[in-house]
């Protein structure tokens, strides 16, 4: 579960990138964030991801208080949370199978179950004829697919996906949705931050909007007030 | 961590190398360059060290007894003398030897042929462990019943101790200057090629890699460079030292200059190299990646 109650992120003073978010998202839904550039999107990220801590407030991700953890604790909240990034961020030197493979050997999985693991994340993303390529030989959405294997591998209880169809045409873009929606179907719990409206239209699902650092809309079933349109 | 893990992270710091051969290749230049220095100017001031004692040795002192004793008299004396800390080694010199040598020394010169043993005192040659030292044993040796006279070069004893007493000061920083050099521009090596991989530690730090896991392959890489390094550094300092040594031969034809073999230098060449490759290369791959550690 993902909980932000009364946040402030100052960057310097009087600058303020979050100003008083409160949001709620339960286990194992699915929420669209959508807002205008420099409202805050990315800086909910990195609260969650734990790069930044508030200024005020509280967040809780999946059991961490995150604006007291301690540092060694970080990696073990990360572990929690699987994210998906527009710009891909795959290790361009490790094969599409090691990419995957090498965040299960980070948290000390044994090789047996990595072996059972990696290759059923594979299939799952369609990857499974592909697991000796580098990231450089494969297609935008297929290192997109990649890019969410990761972040799966771990069985992560929540996947945050950052404008993860940016890069993408519009057929991949729905492709790639589509399989995040088959992954938030097993269980995982899932927030895509994304500015296309069309795709937000199409899926009917939970969209929070957010604007000058506070959420201005938040509405069920693809319903949402976007002032900016 | 688990051992399938330790091996894993092993083979990823061994691939690391290979990964990014330039930047292996430059740290390793660096260092065998640094190294190389940092040996030679080493051996150097351990050989003059050694040059500058062995001169001082020759530094004697002459202990003259009185003449009144008898020679069994005299050469218990000798006891007293050796039972003092500071020295090293006393040689009894009988009369008839004294005046062999004095005369000797006065290049044989007949004006000296009416001179008898007898006239002469029986003496002592005494060699000290420390010549820093020589004012308070001569001292010490002054104070022992039957000694007449001591003569004694203070002031090359002081000449030799001065010497080398700045010797080891200019040595020591000159070394200890040339470390923190090699030391810098081996960790900034290091760092430009922890900074090549950075979007790489970025990423391990989201998936929640552990700082361990992602520091382990870069410290096992910075001890593989560090060790290539120290060994290649090693090899060729044998190399130089014994065409120095050849070339030595060759030029000093009198022999007056001794340098040791570099057999004798060895092991503590060893342990000095294999300490500092394995100091630049586990601190400069720890300390590297520290700034790309807070994401």
């Amino acid at each position: 579960m993902i909980e932000f109650s009364n946040v402030t992120k100052s960057y310097s003073v009087g600058n303020k990138a979050l100003n008083g978010v409160s949001m709620q998202i339960e286990d194992g839904e699915f929420a669209f964030l959508v807002g205008p550039s420099g409202s805050g999107k990315s800086t909910i990220i990195k609260l969650i991801t734990g790069e930044l801590h508030p200024t005020s407030g509280t967040v809780h991700v999946n059991g961490y208080s995150l604006e007291r953890i301690r540092k060694r604790e970080l990696p073990y909240m990360r572990r929690t949370v699987g994210v998906v990034f527009q710009d891909f961020r795959l290790i361009d030197n490790k094969t599409v199978y090691e990419n995957a493979a090498f965040v299960m050997r980070a948290i000390g999985t044994r090789e047996k179950e990595i072996k059972e693991r990696v290759p059923y994340v594979l299939e799952l993303v369609g990857l499974g004829n592909k697991t000796k390529r580098l990231p450089g030989e494969l297609s935008g959405g297929e290192q997109q697919r990649l890019a969410i294997a990761r972040a799966l591998v771990n069985n992560p209880s929540t996947i945050i996906a950052d404008e993860p169809t940016g890069n993408l045409d519009p057929a991949m873009s729905l492709e790639i949705m589509s399989l995040l929606i088959e992954i938030n179907n097993l269980g995982t719990t899932l927030l895509v931050v994304t500015h296309e409206h069309d795709l937000v239209e199409r899926f009917h699902k939970r969209v929070i909007v957010i604007n000058e650092g506070l959420v201005t809309s938040d509405g069920m079933d693809g319903y949402y007030h976007y002032e900016a349109e | 961590m688990r051992l399938n893990n330790f091996w894993y992270l092993i083979k990823e710091g061994i691939r690391g190398i290979f990964l990014h051969g330039f930047m292996s290749f430059a740290a390793v230049l660096v260092t065998v360059a640094c190294l190389l220095i940092v040996g030679s100017f080493a051996c150097l001031v351990y050989n003059v060290t050694i040059l500058v004692d062995d001169l001082n040795q020759t530094n004697e002192i002459l202990v003259y007894v009185d003449e009144s004793l008898s020679e069994a008299e005299a050469k218990s004396v000798g006891t007293a003398i050796n039972a003092i800390s500071n020295v090293y080694n006393s040689e009894y010199i009988d009369r008839e030897t004294a005046l062999a040598e004095f005369i000797a020394d006065q290049g044989g010169d007949e004006a000296f042929s009416g001179i008898s043993a007898s006239d002469l005192r029986y003496r002592f040659r005494v060699v000290l462990e420390d010549n820093a030292l020589m004012r308070e044993t001569v001292e010490q040796i002054e104070a022992i019943d039957g000694v007449v006279n001591i003569r004694a070069a203070y002031e090359l004893a002081e000449g030799f101790t001065t010497i080398k007493n700045v010797l080891n000061i200019v040595s020591v920083t000159v070394i200890t200057v040339l470390l923190i050099v090699s030391l810098l521009i081996i960790s900034n090596t290091v760092k430009l090629a922890m900074y090549d991989r950075r979007d790489e530690i970025a990423i391990m730090r989201m998936v929640g890699a552990t700082n361990g896991f992602i520091r382990f392959p870069y410290v096992i890489e910075g001890f593989t460079l560090g060790m290539v390094g120290a060994a290649l550094a090693f090899g060729l300092e044998w190399l130089l030292y014994n065409a120095m040594l050849a070339e030595l031969d060759k030029v000093d034809t009198l022999n007056l200059i001794t340098f040791v073999p570099f057999t004798d230098l060895l092991v503590p060449m060893i342990i000095t190299f294999v300490a500092a490759g394995l100091v630049v290369g586990v601190v400069g791959g720890w300390t590297s990646i520290r700034r790309f550690m807070d994401v």
